[in-house]
């Protein structure tokens, strides 16, 4: 079905788009998704957004790295047993060196790992509504419309300050918002 | 708007407009000049190449090494580049973790900086091997023809995870901190080769609220990462000489000692870059007084811990009542070498300490001039601590003075050069500094001039 996909409201300050995010959640509208030039907190609270999942992907990714810094080493001094300058074979004082580089260098990557699943990145797509300005000093809020409410919602843009208001005709998602 | 409100830190730049204007003006077409100098750097780094593959078809005894100074100027250099890394990670990771408010114009170019420094590094324990094609044998990697692993029990080994791991962490932060502006120089650009290039980089980047929400997290971590990361690198390199037990090298103070040099080193040089790019592309608004005030405080720290160290080694030498030991530091002061050591003492020790002076710290030129002197004066604590002591081990007859030959001293012309060629490019194709981190140090637009109860307490200063 084609119709009224979305409508992206363009806005020249933060203070407007806080404001225009309140007033969409008041009229019970939560498919949201704004743009902003720079991470902005108030925006966050604004929107009501969970805590990110990259730590997830952080501590796992971290212990795997020191569980295979001492794995490593470990199991590389059993294959050829040889006593050097004579220390044990398997030395724990040298291997907590390798352990915790690998900790640092598992956990950073699987925390961009992380990032790039969890954001969806790379984004793919041709970037239909988006705005080159959102990189400078504009802040834009797209919507997802339930059905019958684009009007509304269009309204509710100007109103809060919009400096510009656009529609996305394409295809209508099947689920309400 | 009714109120143009200013930033603590950049008083001069008014509007998140300007910013991307100022910073992404450095990405046009440059001049006869900058491809001048690329072509010096390039040129530098086909000397180096020259002198290294004389290195290769000859062999060894082309460079000065030999016993006992088995390591000289090639060693000097991958400790000086090293070192010259962390303040990059200082500024962009543990600066970022304490909150400065002053790191978000210069940490780009820093970490540009540690990146290049770190791949320049990276050659030197290569070039500086015997037999250079086989330097995979460092690498546990298997299956293995000749059946045997490295040896994880000394510190040579540790050190190649502390480099690898330093170079792919770093190169990583850089990279992923650099997509939001990455997709700012894309929406402004109008150059195809460009447009491509960012399109590919800015990995479709549209600064959305979940990819916001994702990679401030990211870069938290990163950042909680690359910390004690840095630190640990410098320590690790500095065990590569106090496990052994050459008198001058054995000593517990070596990591924090390196830790400090090699901040000291580093925030020199991120000053002896930024310096020039400021007055070139005019970006006084964004490297201000401010920024070199607390650069050279936090040189002038280092510095004395730095020489705090010096003086501990040569207390500890005489303290210890310990022959090789009081010999080696005598020889230092004293021997062949000792005009490096004084060069060490007056570049580190002493000069530095003209920061206690506020007009200084905020003078360009004088803080231009004395970093200059601290990164000769960090390269040759360098080459007093490797060559000095190895130089005069323990047994007399094994005594050798070293001299560098013509293959070592082009190849460290050249480390120049491979440096200087990556930070030009970087400069004329990559944004320099970073557009959305200053944004978040500068006042948000406002439409109706109203602060929301939450942006209070958000971003804006």
């Amino acid at each position: 079905m084609s119709g009224l996909a979305g409508v992206l409201g363009v806005f020249d300050g933060v203070d407007a788009t806080i404001e225009a995010i309140e007033k969409l959640r008041a009229a019970g509208i939560k498919r949201i998704t704004a743009y902003s030039p720079a991470p902005d907190h108030a925006i966050e609270h604004a929107l009501h957004q969970p805590i990110s999942g990259v730590r997830i992907f952080t501590i796992v990714g971290a212990l795997t790295g020191t569980a295979t810094g001492f794995a490593l080493p470990t199991w590389t001094s059993l294959d050829w047993p040889l006593i050097t300058g004579g220390k044990p074979v398997i030395a724990m004082p040298a291997w907590v060196i390798i352990a915790f580089e690998l900790t640092v260098l598992f956990g950073a990557l699987s925390t961009v790992l992380g990032m790039l699943i969890l954001a969806k990145l790379p984004y793919r797509k041709p970037l239909v509504v988006y705005d080159p300005s959102f990189s400078e000093d504009r802040y834009g809020l797209y919507v997802t419309p339930p059905s019958g409410r684009g009007g509304e919602i269009r309204e509710l843009l100007r109103e809060a300050g919009a400096i510009e208001v656009r529609e996305k005709i394409g295809e209508v998602p099947g689920v309400p918002a | 708007m009714a109120t143009v409100l200013r930033s603590e830190t950049h008083p001069g730049v008014e509007s998140y407009g300007e910013v991307n204007r100022d910073v992404l003006k450095l990405l046009g077409k440059p001049g006869p000049k900058y491809f001048a100098l690329l072509a010096t750097a390039i040129a530098l780094v086909g000397a180096g190449a020259f002198a290294f593959g004389t290195m290769v078809v000859v062999g060894i005894g082309v460079i000065g090494l030999n016993n006992p100074v088995s390591w000289g100027v090639l060693i000097t250099n991958f400790v000086f580049w090293v070192g010259i890394a962390h303040s990059g990670t200082l500024i962009s990771a543990i600066l970022y973790l304490f909150r400065a408010r002053w790191r978000q114009s210069i940490y780009r170019a820093a970490e540009a900086m540690t990146v290049f420094a770190v791949m320049t590094a990276g050659l030197f324990p290569i070039v500086h091997l015997g037999r250079p094609w086989i330097f995979y044998y460092l690498l546990p990697y298997w299956p293995n023809q000749r059946l045997l692993w490295p040896n994880f029990r000394g510190p040579l080994l540790w050190d190649v995870f502390a480099v690898g791991t330093y170079f792919t962490v770093s190169a990583t932060f850089f990279v992923v901190g650099m997509i939001p502006d990455i997709a700012a120089a894309r929406d402004a650009t109008t150059v195809p080769w460009r447009k491509k290039l960012y399109t590919l980089l800015s990995f479709g980047w549209r600064g959305s609220n979940d990819e916001w929400r994702h990679f401030t997290r990211a870069y938290l971590y990163l950042a909680a990462f690359a910390t004690p990361l840095v630190l640990s690198v410098h320590s690790v390199v500095s065990w590569d000489f106090a496990v052994s037990i050459v008198p001058g090298w054995h000593t517990t103070i070596f990591a924090p000692y390196f830790v400090a040099g090699a901040i000291f080193s580093g925030l020199a040089m991120v000053m002896t870059i930024v310096i020039p790019i400021r007055k070139i592309f005019g970006l006084e608004a964004y490297f201000t007084a401010r920024h070199f005030d607390a650069m050279c405080k936090l040189v002038l720290l280092t510095g004395m811990i730095v020489f705090y160290a010096y003086i501990t080694e040569f207390f500890m030498a005489w303290y210890s009542v310990e022959t090789p030991e009081r010999a080696a530091f005598w020889n230092r002061a004293f021997g062949q070498y000792w005009w490096a050591t004084w060069i060490m003492l007056t570049c580190n020790g002493v000069i530095p300490m003209l920061f206690w002076s506020k007009k200084i710290r905020i003078n360009i030129a004088a803080v231009f001039t004395i970093t200059l002197f601290i990164n000769i004066g960090m390269w040759f604590e360098r080459f007093v601590i490797i060559v000095t002591s190895l130089a005069r081990e323990y047994e007399p007859w094994q005594w050798r003075t070293y001299r560098p030959t013509w293959a070592e001293m082009t190849i460290t012309a050249a480390s120049f050069g491979w440096f200087f060629m990556w930070f030009l490019i970087f400069l004329r194709v990559l944004p320099a500094v970073s557009v959305a981190e200053l944004k978040e140090v500068l006042p948000a637009p406002l439409r109706f001039g109203r602060r929301h109860k939450a942006v209070s307490e958000g971003t804006a200063s």
